[in-house]
């Protein structure tokens, strides 16, 4: 089936775009772009269109990478069904995102080197979806990371766009650490990197009740995909990286990349089915942080930043279902939010477009009548993450809530409250942006074709993308299955807490404007907690970043560095060698007859010491 | 060797401890010469009684085991020796002629 196809076309024209973007024109730029993504959309269509219904995986194996010993790992691609589904939300979603973005894009500079790194991004995120073991899935893991990076200081003259590049950089290598212990505990454990290899061992296993080596290996694996997808104590680098383009933004930090932890998850679901204590720790950090991500994001003002915390408190949800032990649900989540949040974000980057950079949603305002193309399709992705029923995120997240009340209650009513908060901060967004009497000073215009096209296909699939693809049915076989039934009671309130959420959002930024800035009056101390994101990283900074900076200046570089390293080791090598050689040099003073001298003395003392000990026997 | 000599020529009359002897005496003289006098053409002498002691050891020790080998090695040293002589004491002349000296420790120039 050629597999290896897939991600070569998005390597071919990262290479392309990189050697040769500095002669080409921006058309041939875009074609080389857009044209390598779509290409391996349209060949992952043709592989898939061949092998449905794909009851089983399709493998090939192209060579042996490591053989050491027992230890066997050969670079494997797979497709199965849980691979097909992400390999058609990366591909498709990434190919209407390059679309955009080759209009976004057009006025800014490094035109091309966006594009190399955009490509390159796919490559490593194919490969990731695409691997049949862990630590080819860690080759791509790494790097995504890397693309992230660089995108994120994708406007490096700007200094908080490169600090965040290395701060989502760093956390990320926290998270890639735990990676690669789990790593090494599973070839300890099972011998073996292959996902199938480890799940059929792990079959074999009892489940295990306290902390034993699942355990351990799955909450290291949770610690990267914490790491991966923004998750609770991890998250902070994800705001930060809204520094980057909007596009990238769309594509990485909020559709694919940041989804590659819960893709981890399900990859390991069979470790997970046997390690409850790591599963319920899942659970505990997904609600916590969809929670916890939910209320900042009800108060931040710049339109990207409020977007950023919804996609960790969504991302919090998919986790929440993993730890729930509906995996499949985990990954409908995934899907219908890849479709309405990269549709929030390219909307909202058509709306920051629109005002000349402006992101302060303070400064928006009535902007529906000038851009009602974008409004719509915004109106759409909003309804659809706020579970508006038969919207997408409805389908996906009744789903949720569903196997999370099988699992505990209160996690449940938890849940709906975080469903209702993002009710209301997305149609905050919206409100604030749309309605009412526009306060800035641009003058808005609507965005050319080529940027709402891509807006108006995402704004399709928000609308019916739950209804017409059944994940969780399509899934059922390959990840672990949670039986429980429809409970009809459960739908209602799901659906009633989303509408709720409008209907505030409604009565506080339409019918009376001033009541939210009278709530933050009133509560202030409330309001300012919530507004400094829980001064998270004002503590990690105090508690982390500080002293490891003071310990580095203080100890590593001045005492270790500087004293150890340069004057003794450095410094030392070069007077030791000088001593010595001073030494030696005596030794040959030009005069032949020491030489002959010293020659005789050896003979001598060789002799001697021959005859003392005896000769050679 | 044993067709040339009656059997027993050497070992009746002078033991083989004997020739070691002389050797290691005639070696060490060579040595002691080599180091400590100063006229280069006695310190050439001394290599040459150096060699020969060598030679000397390497022909008893060819008689004491009944082979060849030895003589064959004391027949390069001596043809060594020869082109030694011829270089050597051509280079000598030279220096005399030059310096006017034969003292070793005034011909220091490639010293520093």
């Amino acid at each position: 089936m050629q597999l290896w196809l897939i991600p070569i076309f998005p390597l071919l024209g990262a290479v392309l775009n990189g050697l040769t973007g500095r002669r080409t024109s921006q058309g041939i730029q875009s074609a080389i772009a857009v044209g390598s993504v779509l290409l391996s959309f349209l060949w992952v269509l043709k592989v898939l269109s061949g092998a449905m219904p794909l009851e089983t995986e399709i493998r090939e194996s192209y060579f042996t990478w490591i053989s050491s010993g027992s230890f066997q790992l050969s670079v494997d691609l797979v497709i199965d069904r849980l691979s097909a589904v992400m390999l058609l939300v990366v591909t498709g979603i990434g190919t209407l995102i390059h679309i955009y973005a080759t209009s976004y894009m057009s006025h800014e500079g490094g035109f091309y080197r966006f594009f190399t790194y955009l490509n390159l991004f796919m490559f490593f995120m194919l490969v990731l979806v695409m691997s049949g073991n862990f630590l080819l899935l860690f080759v791509g893991w790494e790097g995504v990371g890397l693309c992230s990076y660089l995108l994120i200081g994708f406007y490096f003259l700007k200094q908080s766009a490169t600090d965040a590049g290395k701060k989502a950089f760093i956390v990320n290598r926290i998270g890639d650490f735990g990676v690669m212990l789990a790593m090494l505990l599973l070839i300890n454990t099972f011998g073996s990197l292959d996902f199938q290899a480890v799940a059929a061992k792990v079959k074999g296993m009892p489940v295990e009740v306290s902390v034993g080596v699942l355990t351990t290996i799955c909450l290291l694996l949770l610690l990267g995909a914490a790491g991966k997808s923004a998750q609770i104590p991890l998250y902070t680098w994800l705001p930060d990286a809204m520094e980057g383009p909007t596009p990238v933004s769309a594509l990485i930090h909020a559709a694919t990349m940041v989804t590659a932890g819960v893709y981890l998850c399900c990859r390991a679901s069979a470790l997970f089915e046997h390690a409850p204590i790591a599963k319920d720790t899942i659970a505990y950090i997904g609600l916590a942080t969809a929670f916890f991500a939910a209320t900042i994001g009800l108060v931040q003002n710049d339109i990207k930043k409020v977007y950023a915390y919804s996609t960790i408190s969504q991302l919090g949800f998919m986790f929440l279902a993993v730890g729930s032990g509906a995996y499949a649900a985990a990954v409908f989540h995934l899907v219908t939010h890849a479709f309405f949040k990269a549709l929030l974000f390219l909307g909202s980057g058509s709306v920051i477009h629109a005002l000349d950079g402006e992101q302060d949603m303070r400064q928006m305002g009535g902007l529906r009548g000038k851009l009602p193309i974008t409004f719509f399709t915004l109106l759409m992705g909003a309804l659809a993450i706020a579970g508006f029923p038969f919207f997408s995120g409805w389908y996906s997240k009744e789903a949720i809530l569903a196997s999370v009340y099988a699992h505990s209650p209160w996690m449940f009513w938890v849940a709906v409250l975080t469903a209702m908060m993002t009710a209301f901060y997305v149609f905050r967004t919206i409100f604030l942006t749309f309605f009412g009497e526009y306060k800035g000073h641009a003058h808005p215009h609507e965005s050319p074709a080529i940027m709402w096209i891509p807006l108006a296909a995402l704004a399709v699939l928000s609308v019916v993308g739950g209804f017409v693809f059944n994940v969780p049915h399509f899934l059922e076989n390959v990840l672990p299955a949670q039986a429980h039934g429809h409970d009809f009671s459960l739908e209602v309130i799901g659906s009633i807490a989303g509408l709720v959420g409008i209907g505030f959002s409604y009565f506080f930024y339409i019918v009376s404007p001033g009541l939210g800035d009278a709530f933050a009056s009133s509560f202030s101390g409330l309001y300012n907690l919530v507004y400094n994101k829980y001064f998270v990283d004002e503590a990690y900074d105090a508690a982390i970043v500080k002293p490891i900076a003071r310990t580095s200046r203080h100890f590593l570089w001045q005492v270790f560095d500087q004293g150890v390293i340069d004057e003794g080791m450095v410094h030392g090598a070069a007077s030791g060698a000088m001593g010595l050689g001073s030494l030696f040099r005596l030794l040959q003073g030009g005069i032949v007859r020491n030489y002959a001298a010293w020659i005789v003395l050896g003979a001598v003392s060789i002799f001697s010491a021959f005859a003392l000990l005896g000769g050679a026997r | 060797m044993s067709q040339l000599l009656p059997p027993g020529f050497f070992t009746a009359t002078v033991p083989l401890n004997a020739y070691l002897i002389l050797s290691a005496i005639l070696f060490a003289i060579g040595a002691f010469g080599f180091l400590f006098r100063k006229n280069i053409i006695t310190i050439y002498m001394c290599i040459e009684l150096m060699l020969n002691a060598v030679n000397l050891s390497f022909v008893t020790f060819s008689y004491q085991f009944g082979k060849v080998d030895g003589q064959i090695y004391s027949f390069f040293v001596m043809v060594v020796a020869a082109a030694e002589a011829a270089v050597g004491l051509a280079i000598i002349l030279t220096i005399f002629r030059n310096r006017n000296t034969l003292q070793i420790d005034e011909i220091d120039s490639l010293k520093n």
